[in-house]
This record gives C-alpha cells, structure tokens and sequence, in this order.
C-alpha cells in the first residue's frame, strides 16, 4: 500500500483514501473543433505510460477531496514528491532524485 | 523428411517405454539455439501469445525461418500469473468472433499440439447481484447465443445446484440474484500452454531464444530491419512484439506511442484442498473470480491497482477487499490459508480490447492491450496474429481491433464483459 503526502492537508495518509487519476500536465486542447481525429484521439486515449518516473494526479477522496499531483517511480513505487495542482514538478529525472531513492 | 527437430509423440505408450529407463531419456521438448544472424520474422516474447504467434506462422502460413526473443524464460511473464480462466461470452460481435475463435482452437488444442495443455470445460459462471447486473447479464447472454455461443441465464437456486457451497441466502449483503452460465468455458493448465506452442514452434523449426533482451528496434527509412539484443543485433524483415506489460516500452523503442497503461493485478492461491469447487464463479459486482485447480488449490483472482506500474507486486488492500468478496459468496472458505500471491503486469486499453495491429512503421506489428484477460485468447491471439505478420494486412477478425480506431472512435467497449474492472 503506497502512503500519500497530500500537499493540501499537509499529512502522509494510507492509499486507500485517495483514488488515481492518471497522467498530470496533460493540457486540454483549447479548440477542439480544430483538431484532427488523430489529435483528438492522441489527446482522449495515449499516455506516456512510463517505466519509470511518473506524474500523476491523485484525488483525496476521503479527505480534503482535492486533486493534486504526485511524482513516482513506477518499478519501485516510491514516492518522490506531492504538489498542488498548478505548480511543475521538482522531480523530472532520475539523476535529481534526492534522499534515499533508489 | 525428418527435420532435426522433430519430436517423439507423446502417447501412453512412450511413456511405459521411458519408464523403462527411470525417465531419464525423454527428449528435450525443444532445442536452445544461438541466435542466426537474420530471421523472416522475430517475435518479441515468450509467452503463450508470442509462441502462439510463432507455432501458427509456422503451421498455417509455412515461415518457419522464425525467433522468439524472450527475456526472461519461456512462459515466465503473465502466461504464468494469471487464473487460467477460459470463456467466450464476450458482448460485442468483434470480440465475441476472436475469443470464440480461441475457444473453439481450445477445444482441439492438446491434440493439434500432442501436448496436454489440460483444458477442462468445467463451466463459467457470472454471478449477478443487482437489478442492472442481471439486464446487463440477460442481454450478453441473448447477444452470445445469436453468436452462436452457448450461455445460458441461471436463477439462484439454478446456481445451487451447480455451486453447492456458494451462499445464495437473499439476506446476505449483496446476494446472489443469477448468473450467466457458459458451459464450454473452464480452464487450462497455463504453463502447458506456453510449453506446448514451445514444443510445436520449435519442431517445425522455429528458434527459441530465452534470456536475451531486445533493448532496441532497428529501422531504415521507416521499415524494421532487425532488433537490438543482450546478445547482438538480430536482423529481420518483420518484428511482431508481443510482450503484455512492456508494450508501451517496445513502442517507444520505435519512436510509437500506445494507448495502454500498465498496471499491477494480483491473484493468490491457498493450500491444497480436497474437491469441492468444480466449475469456475466469477462475479464484477463484489469482484472475485474463484476455481480450483486439478492440484486442489484455489485460484483466486484479485483486481488491478488503481495505480500505473511495472514492479510485478501489487497492494495488499486489493487482496483483502476480493477475500471480503470470497468470503462472502464461499462462508466455507474463511479459514482456508492461503500460501502465494503474485502480480503481473496487464496492458489495460481504453476499450478493455486488445491492440492486434500494423503499425506506421513498415514490418513492425504489434499485439497488445489484452489488460486482464489475455490467457483465454491465447490460440485466437495468435492464430490471427500470425496471419496479420504473414500477409502484411488485418485477419478479418483482428481488423476492428487495429490502432486506428483510436482515432476513429469505432471503439469495442467491452469493460462489462472484461473480468477485472479497469
């Protein structure tokens, strides 16, 4: 069971009081209209699904119920950062992994 | 002409004559070649679906100048991890055709390979536990049966008979209100699937290569023209991967993206017990999946993690949330121990359909995105994907599934037929 740093309440809780809600930073197309079925399509349904470091929003279902966003090894599962919606990521290689990752 | 690698028939008979000798002269079931320097077509993948792949390339459309690269060892991925479990009752005409072309390729396997792959067709059953279950239930039933697969909608006291240990009290929490019932569905022995599409492969001359990793795909001028391996480069003329979990890794490998996420799903099984479960109970709604296997252990099956992830473990709240389901619908087994839990990494797809497809790279097909339910394809897997690689073009039962339905919305929804939400 992975525990969650929710950046809003401030406080490391257990995994089952947040659901997933997949890849971070994935902007809507401001005109929809003015894409391509391939577009459209690419934004709808093609992640990064990396082997590797992941972004990805996460939801406090139980708790404050806010989305915000998480930074993950996805072979190890270790967690390497949380920060609210809006803001970028700290962690965006493996070479700036600080403390004991890995 | 005998090829080199022809084999002994397996048969009641060899095996008398082998017991003469201890067993200790029994052929090797298939050879551990070197890789050639080129091959018409490598296969990326060693599991039930790439050896399929290879068995039927070599089978039905006569290339026999094949490699099978696997990683790890034959059979050793998800081909190893799941539940075994083999059903048909798919809702749409698309996937109803694939997976009852597997069935019916089921039914005469251990024959066709003289290998015996131990399919048992004990019977499925989805429990229904709600008032949209069973319209959901009723109406995949009538859309198989106008397919021409068998299914049947039973009552509680139907499922009784069937399952006698399956409490169908109506005052539990979610109580069993029926089922569908698919007679021909059961199970197989997972691992002699993969060694027996091994064994058939590598007779009729197909090169087995365990241990050696593809870590690139070669391409001149937008065609395939070999893979990078732990061992070297390999060329070829068409790469047809086939690797579950790592699909999103081989494609990018090829500057291609796929519209999968990788995830952890889980299944666990108990001690040994005597008979007492002898056909296969599904239900979506609480989410468990149970059979017991020829050994006596129970097979059970969890869900996927919420979560994207390649670690081959998963969390243990899903374990215990699919027991609570178990314990549930089999009081019985409450105290049964359980004695291994594993994970194994499913390529889940947007429809809870697979990916058999060409790709924008000439030579480079790929097979993918069975999510949580690739083992019951198997022989439909690679049967039509042996025959999208020979002859360059979609089987016509593979064709719905191509890449481009991601951009032309013609989607196969079959989340409500898939076992495993997700």
């Amino acid at each position: 069971m992975l525990e969650i740093y929710c950046p809003y309440c401030r406080e490391t809780r257990e995994e089952e009081e947040f659901s997933y809600s997949g890849e971070a930073h994935i902007a809507r197309p401001p005109e929809p209209e003015a894409q391509s079925d391939e577009q459209w399509g690419d934004y709808l349904f093609f992640r990064k699904n990396p082997r590797g470091l992941h972004h990805e929003m996460w939801y406090h279902q139980t708790g404050c119920r806010r989305y915000f966003n998480v930074t993950r090894d996805t072979v190890s599962y270790q967690i390497l950062e949380s920060y609210p919606m809006g803001e970028n990521p700290t962690v965006t290689t493996v070479a700036n992994q600080t403390g004991d990752a890995r | 002409m005998k090829l080199p690698s022809a084999k002994a028939r397996y048969s009641g008979l060899s095996l008398i004559k082998n017991a003469l000798s201890y067993h200790e002269n029994w052929q090797r079931a298939w050879r551990n070649p070197k890789p050639k320097t080129d091959y018409d077509v490598v296969i990326v993948g060693g599991g039930g679906h790439g050896l399929a792949t290879a068995y039927y390339l070599a089978k039905e459309h006569g290339i026999t100048n094949v490699a099978v690269v696997e990683k790890g060892y034959l059979g050793g991925g998800n081909t190893a991890r799941n539940t075994t479990i083999i059903r048909s009752n798919y809702l749409w005409d698309e996937a109803a055709h694939l997976y009852e072309l597997a069935m019916k390729l089921w039914e005469g396997l251990s024959q066709e390979l003289n290998f015996n792959v131990m399919f048992s067709q004990r019977g499925v059953l989805n429990l229904g536990h709600n008032l949209q279950d069973m319209r959901d239930i009723e109406r995949r039933v009538n859309a198989n049966r106008l397919n021409g697969i068998d299914g049947e909608v039973l009552t509680p006291s139907q499922i009784k008979d069937i399952v006698p240990l399956l409490n169908t009290s109506p005052d539990c929490r979610y109580p069993v209100l029926g089922a569908s019932w698919q007679p021909r569905g059961g199970t197989a022995r997972h691992d002699a699937v993969a060694w027996g599409y091994a064994r058939g492969a590598d007779a009729l001359g197909v090169d087995l290569i365990q241990q050696t990793e593809v870590t690139g795909i070669r391409r001149q001028n937008g065609t395939v023209i070999g893979v990078e391996t732990t061992q070297g480069f390999i060329g070829a003329r068409k790469v047809a991967c086939v690797t579950a979990g790592n699909s999103g890794v081989m494609a990018a490998m090829a500057g291609l993206r796929l519209p999968l996420e990788s995830r952890p799903l889980q299944a666990l099984v108990s001690e040994p017990l005597k008979p007492c479960l002898d056909t296969v109970v599904m239900s979506n709604a609480v989410h468990g999946y149970i059979s017991q296997s020829d050994k006596g252990d129970l097979v059970i099956g969890a869900g996927t993690d919420a979560y994207n992830g390649y670690g081959q473990r998963g969390s243990f709240h899903v374990i215990e949330h699919t027991l609570q389901a178990i314990c549930e619908l089999f009081p019985a087994f409450s105290r049964v121990r359980m004695n291994r839990q594993w994970g194994g990494i499913v390529d889940t797809c947007p429809d809870a359909c697979p990916v058999i497809s060409k790709t924008s790279v000439d030579g480079l097909y790929f097979n993918c995105g069975w999510g949580t339910g690739g083992f019951k394809a198997t022989p439909g897997s690679g049967f039509v994907f042996a025959d999208t690689v020979a002859n360059d073009r979609p089987h016509p039962l593979a064709a719905p599934f191509s890449l481009d339905r991601f951009s032309s919305g013609a989607l196969i929804d079959e989340h409500g037929a898939a076992g495993v939400a997700h």
